[in-house]
C-alpha cells in the first residue's frame, strides 16, 4: 500500500529510535534525547495518521482472460447439489462403523458428473476450485472433473501448483480449440499447447479427418518424449483406422520398448493390417484342427512385430509365445483354418486336448476377442450363464470374462449376468456387475433384487454382501425404488438367522431406497429447465 | 411466504448451520423421502414430519422470520438437521399453497409470536441508582489503575528498546494481559496480547510493534482523560477498553442485506465469534452484529449471506457507529435481487480513513468493492480497478486466519474479468468475504 510521503522518513526514524531504546539514544546513540512518553505519541499520531492516508497501490499485471466457455451452467438446483456432493467428498460422516439408513454422497458425485456431461454443461464457476481439489484428491474423478471445469479451470490451474496436474493429465479438460481447418492455427497449438490440449487437438483433427492426425504427430514425433509418444498414441485406441496403419507401423521401429508394444498391440486390432497378416500366418502355423505346435523359437521378425521374448516367471517360453501369436492374429482367420466352422464350435472342438495347450489357447482367444471387440468370439468363449464358471468353454476367471462381457451389446450383457446371478447367486457376481450399463436393465435389476431378498430370507447379514448393496445404490434404475419399499419394513429375526439381521436388513433396504431417490431427484435437477 | 420467489437458496439454509456435520447431516434431509405433512403458512413458517430410526417421527418447525426453530428430536444443536433438512427441501421445491398449520406446530408458532408481541422495553428500572453508581465508580477507579500500570509497561519497553523483545518472549506480555484481566479492562487486555505477538510475527516487526504500541499508549491516555472527550469519542474509548455500552443505542429501521457471516474461534478454542455484516438498502448504513457461542456450541444467530430483512437495528454508541443489536423483526427474511454498487479502490481506503476519525483503533471497514479484478500472485493477491491502475492488497493471513480457499474462489468467478466484492478494508489491505458473479445476482459467500 502507498505511504503518506511527509511522514515517512520520521517514521523510519521513530522505529529505529524505538528499537534502540530512548535510553541509549540519549546516551549518545546520535539523535536528541526524548522520553518513552514522547515517542509513543509520535507513534500514535503517526500511525493514525498514515492509515487515516493510505494510497492504493499499483496493480500489477493483471491475469489474460479466461478463454470463454460456451457450454451452459447446470440449472440452479443442479450446481447447489454438486456443491453438497463436493463438500461431502471427504466421506461419510459416520466413518468406519454400520452406515446407517443415509446414502453416502461421496459415490455419487461420479453419477453427478458423468450426467452433466451427457448434457454438456459446465462448471458453475464457484465450484471450480473445489472441482479441482476433488481432481487432485481422486485420480478416478479426474477427467470428468477436469471436462467440467473446462477452459476455467485450465486458466486458474495455470497460476495455483497445487493444481499443475490438470495441466498434463487427460483430455477433453482442453481450452477453445481453434477451427481444424485453420492450419496455421492448429500448428501453433500442436507446437506450444499444454498436453491436455494437444491431445484434444488431436482428437479433434482426426474426428474432421482421419489421415490429417498422423501426418500431424509425424511434425514433431521425433522430439516427443516417450512418455508423451505413449499417450498419443493411446488417444489414436479411440477411432483407430485404417488410415492410422502406416504410422503405427513405422512406430514399430520407436527407440521406446513401450511405444513397440502399444504400436503393436494397436496394429492387431486392426485385422486388415500387414501385422495383423503376419501375426495370423504365424498363428496358423502353430494351431489347426490337427493340433497345437507352439512356435519353437523368437524369431527377429517376431520381436519387431512386439512379441515380447522373455515370459514373466513361472511361464515356458514356448507356451508365452504361442499365446501372443494367437492373441495379435485375426480371430476371422480361424474359420478357414477350422473348415469353415464358426466361433462356438472352434471353442468346442477338442484341439490339443492331449498336448495341454488348450488353456492356453482360449485364455489367448480371449485376449483376442477383447482387443478385437469380437462379440461372435466373446459369446463362444463366455458359453451359458448358467453353466458353472468352472466348466465354461473359455475361461473361469471373472475379469476375464467381465472383459469379453463388455465385448457384447448392453442388453446381451445384462441379460448374460442376470441369468448368472439367477443361477450362482451374488458372491460372484461383482466384477460382472460393474461392466453392466446403468441404471441396470429391468432384468438385472430384479435378478439383483430377488437375491438380496433371497440372502436376507437365508439369515445372513447384509454386510456380507456390502459391495452389491453399495453397487445397487449406485446402478439400480431409480424406478425401482417404490418397488423396493416393502423390503424396507423390519421383519421378525429368523428362527435360524443371525440374531438383529432382520433390522440390519431393513436398514439397508431403506438406505438403498433413499439413495435411489436422491439419484431420481439428482438427475431430474440436471435436465435443462 | 412459500410462494417461488421468496423462498431462500440452499446456500443461504446451509449457511444456518451451526457446523460441517450438521450441514452433512441436514443435506441427506433436503430431499422429499424422509418427509410427512410438510406445509407452510403465509405467515413464514414451515413444518413437517420427519421420519427418524425411532417410531414416532420428529416434529420440526421453523419460523422464517426469526429464523426461530423448533423440534421434538434430542439433539442440541440449533438449527437440528431436520430443520435444515425441511428448510432444504422447501428451498428445493417449496410447499405449494399456504397452509393452516397442524396442531402440534400451532402451539409452538402462536407461543412464540404472543413472546414477540409482549413489550420488549420490558428491563426493570434501576432499583438502586446510587448503588449502581458506586459499583460503576469502582469499575473505573480499577481500570485507572490497569491503564496507569500498562502505560508503565509501554514506558519501560520503550526505554529499554523493542530490539530485545524477539528474545524475550510472549510470558511477559500474557501476565500483563492477566494483570488487564483483572482491572476488568479486557478490551486492554486483548490488545496487550496482540501485541505480545507480533515480535514472532516475521520481518518488519518492529514498526508494527511500535504502531500497536502506540496506538495502545492513545487507548490508555484517551481513558485517563475520558471525562473531557466528547460523547461518542468517550463511549468508542469505553467500549475499546472492554466496558460494556451504557445507554440504550440508536434505532435505525431498514432493509438490512447480510453481506457475510463468518466465525472466528478464539486463541484457547473456547469462543467462536461469529461476525454478521449488514448494509441498510435505504440508509445505506453498515451495521456489524456480533454473537458469539461458548466452547462446543456455535453462536445462536444466524444470518445467511443474500437475504434482506426488514427489522429495528439498534446501534451501540461510539465505536464509528458500527456496532449493532439486531432488534424487532418486521417480516420474513427475503433473498436480494440486486447486486449492491461498488466503489473505487481509492474510495474504498477513503472510507476507511474517515471512518478512523470517529474510531483510530478501527482495523478495518466495511466495503463493497467493484468492479474489480482480481490479480493472484505468489508473493500476494491484489484486487485491482477495473478502470485504472489503483489496486488494493489482499492480505493472506489475518481477518481471523481464513484460508486461501476463497481467494481462490473468486479468482474462478472473475476468469479474469472484473467481479463486484464485499470485504474488510483495513490498513493490511482488502479481505474479501462476498463477491457476485459478472451474470447473477446471487452472492458467493466465499469460504
Amino acid at each position: 500500500m502507498g505511504k503518506a510521503d511527509e511522514g515517512y522518513g520520521e517514521w523510519e526514524e521513530l522505529v529505529a529510535g524505538a528499537l534502540l531504546g530512548t535510553e541509549r539514544r540519549g546516551r549518545g546513540g546520535g539523535g536528541p534525547a526524548g522520553s518513552p512518553e514522547a515517542l509513543l505519541d509520535a507513534a500514535a499520531v503517526h500511525t493514525v495518521r498514515r492509515r487515516a492516508g493510505l494510497l492504493p497501490a499499483e496493480a500489477g499485471p493483471r491475469p489474460d482472460p479466461a478463454p470463454r466457455d460456451p457450454r451452459p451452467a447446470p440449472p440452479e438446483a443442479a450446481g447447489r447439489r454438486l456443491a453438497q456432493l463436493l463438500a461431502g467428498r471427504s466421506g461419510p460422516v459416520n466413518g468406519g462403523g454400520r452406515r446407517g439408513t443415509a446414502p453416502d454422497l461421496t459415490e455419487l458425485l461420479p453419477q453427478w458428473l458423468a450426467a452433466a456431461a451427457r448434457h454438456g454443461y459446465r462448471s458453475p464457476a464457484s465450484l471450480v476450485p473445489a472441482l479441482l481439489d476433488a481432481a487432485r484428491a481422486r485420480t478416478d474423478l479426474r477427467p470428468q472433473a477436469l471436462a467440467l471445469a473446462g477452459t476455467r479451470g485450465l486458466w486458474l490451474a495455470r497460476m495455483n501448483p497445487d493444481w499443475r496436474f490438470a495441466l498434463r493429465g487427460g483430455s477433453g479438460g482442453a481450452g477453445e480449440l481453434p477451427e481444424v481447418t485453420d492450419r496455421v492455427a492448429v500448428e501453433q497449438l500442436w507446437q506450444e499447447g499444454l498436453f491436455a490440449e494437444r491431445v484434444a487437438l488431436l482428437g479433434a483433427v482426426r474426428a474432421h479427418e482421419a489421415a490429417a492426425a498422423p501426418r500431424l504427430l509425424m511434425t514433431t514425433w521425433a522430439a516427443e518424449r516417450a512418455e508423451d509418444r505413449l499417450m498419443f498414441l493411446d488417444s489414436l485406441r479411440v477411432g483407430l483406422s485404417e488410415g492410422d496403419e502406416p504410422f503405427l507401423e513405422a512406430a514399430l521401429g520407436d527407440r521406446s520398448r513401450n511405444v513397440r508394444a502399444t504400436a503393436a498391440e494397436l496394429l492387431s486390432a486392426l485385422p486388415a493390417s500387414a501385422l495383423a497378416g503376419r501375426m495370423a500366418e504365424r498363428a496358423l502355423a502353430c494351431v489347426g484342427p490337427e493340433g497345437v505346435t507352439p512356435p519353437a523359437e523368437c524369431d527377429a521378425g517376431m520381436l519387431r512385430d512386439g512379441v515380447v521374448k522373455r515370459p514373466p516367471a513361472g511361464r515356458g517360453e514356448r507356451a508365452w509365445w504361442l499365446g501372443q501369436l494367437v492373441e495379435a492374429a485375426p480371430l476371422s482367420c480361424w474359420r478357414e483354418r477350422f473348415g469353415g466352422l464358426g466361433p462356438a464350435e472352434i471353442v468346442a472342438l477338442p484341439v490339443a486336448a492331449g498336448d495341454g495347450w488348450t488353456e492356453e489357447l482360449h485364455a489367448a482367444w480371449c485376449r483376442a476377442a477383447v482387443r478385437q471387440r469380437d462379440a461372435p468370439w466373446s459369446r463362444a468363449l463366455l458359453g451359458p450363464a448358467s453353466a458353472p464358471p468352472a466348466a465354461g468353454p473359455g475361461t473361469a476367471s471373472l475379469a476375464e470374462r467381465a472383459k469379453l462381457l463388455e465385448t457384447l451389446p448392453h442388453a446381451e450383457r445384462a441379460e448374460w449376468v442376470a441369468e448368472f446371478i439367477r443361477a450362482h447367486g451374488l458372491s460372484e457376481a461383482f466384477q460382472l456387475l460393474g461392466v453392466c450399463a446403468v441404471p441396470w436393465a429391468g432384468a438385472l435389476g430384479r435378478a439383483v433384487v430377488d437375491a438380496l431378498d433371497t440372502a436376507r430370507d437365508a439369515g445372513s447379514y447384509p454386510w456380507s454382501f456390502s459391495g452389491v448393496m453399495g453397487l445397487a445404490e449406485r446402478c439400480l434404475d431409480p424406478a425401482e425404488a417404490s418397488r423396493l419399499e416393502a423390503l424396507t419394513t423390519a421383519a421378525e429375526d429368523l428362527p435360524d438367522g443371525s440374531p438383529g439381521a432382520a433390522a440390519y436388513w431393513a436398514e439397508a433396504f431403506q438406505r438403498l431406497v433413499s439413495t435411489l431417490r436422491l439419484r431420481a431427484a439428482m438427475l431430474a435437477e440436471l435436465a435443462p429447465a | 411466504m412459500t410462494d417461488q420467489g421468496d423462498r431462500w437458496t440452499a446456500e443461504q439454509v446451509l449457511d444456518l448451520a451451526p457446523d460441517d456435520a450438521s450441514r452433512k447431516a441436514g443435506g441427506r434431509l433436503g430431499g422429499a423421502g424422509p418427509w410427512l405433512q410438510i406445509g407452510g403458512s403465509a405467515s413464514g413458517s414451515v413444518w413437517g414430519l420427519c421420519k427418524g430410526s425411532g417410531s414416532k417421527p420428529y416434529r420440526t418447525v421453523v419460523d422464517l422470520t426469526g429464523p426461530a426453530y423448533k423440534c421434538s428430536c434430542p439433539s442440541r444443536k440449533f438449527p437440528c438437521k431436520h430443520a435444515l433438512g425441511l428448510l432444504l427441501l422447501w428451498s428445493a421445491e417449496g410447499f405449494g399453497e399456504p397452509a393452516e398449520a397442524p396442531e402440534w406446530a400451532a402451539q409452538w408458532l402462536a407461543d412464540l409470536a404472543a413472546k414477540a408481541a409482549r413489550p420488549s422495553g420490558g428491563r426493570a428500572a434501576p432499583a438502586d441508582e446510587e448503588g449502581a453508581r458506586k459499583r460503576a465508580e469502582r469499575r473505573a477507579a480499577r481500570v485507572g489503575a490497569g491503564v496507569t500500570e500498562l502505560e508503565q509497561r509501554l514506558a519501560d519497553l520503550l526505554r529499554g528498546g523493542l530490539a530485545g523483545q524477539e528474545q524475550a518472549g510472549y510470558a511477559g506480555w500474557e501476565e500483563t494481559a492477566a494483570r488487564m484481566v483483572d482491572a476488568q479492562a479486557p478490551g486492554l487486555a486483548a490488545r496487550v496480547r496482540e501485541l505480545g505477538t507480533i515480535p514472532s510475527c516475521g520481518p518488519g516487526w518492529p514498526a508494527r510493534m511500535l504502531e500497536e504500541a502506540g496506538l495502545l499508549h492513545l487507548l490508555d491516555r484517551a481513558w485517563l482523560g475520558v471525562a473531557g472527550l466528547p460523547d461518542e469519542l468517550a463511549a468508542t474509548v469505553r467500549s475499546r477498553v472492554g466496558l460494556p455500552a451504557s445507554g440504550e443505542g440508536e434505532a435505525v429501521r431498514d432493509r438490512w442485506l447480510v453481506l457475510a457471516q463468518y466465525d472466528t474461534v478464539s486463541p484457547d478454542g473456547r469462543l467462536t465469534t461469529r461476525r454478521i455484516w449488514l448494509r441498510g438498502l435505504a440508509g445505506g448504513r453498515p451495521a456489524l452484529v456480533l454473537d458469539f457461542g461458548p466452547p462446543g456450541r456455535p453462536p445462536g444467530l444466524a444470518l445467511p449471506v443474500g437475504l434482506v430483512l426488514e427489522a429495528e437495528m439498534r446501534f451501540r454508541p461510539g465505536s464509528a457507529g458500527l456496532r449493532a443489536d439486531l432488534g424487532e423483526r418486521f417480516a420474513a427474511a427475503v433473498p436480494c435481487t440486486e447486486v449492491p454498487d461498488g466503489v473505487s479502490a481509492g474510495a474504498a481506503l477513503e472510507a476507511y480513513g474517515t471512518a478512523l476519525r470517529q474510531d483510530p483503533w478501527l482495523e478495518s471497514w466495511p466495503v463493497v468493492l467493484g468492479p474489480v479484478v482480481p490479480i493472484p500472485g505468489e508473493l500476494g493477491w491484489q484486487l485491482a480497478d477495473a478502470e485504472g491502475t489503483s489496486a488494493l492488497p489482499v492480505p493472506l493471513t489475518g481477518g481471523g486466519g481464513r484460508s486461501r480457499g476463497g481467494l481462490w474462489q473468486l479468482a474462478a468467478l472473475s476468469g479474469g474479468g472484473p467481479v463486484t466484492v464485499f470485504g474488510e478494508c483495513g490498513h493490511r489491505g482488502f479481505t474479501p468475504l462476498t463477491a457476485w458473479q459478472p451474470d447473477s445476482n446471487e452472492p458467493v459467500a466465499l469460504t
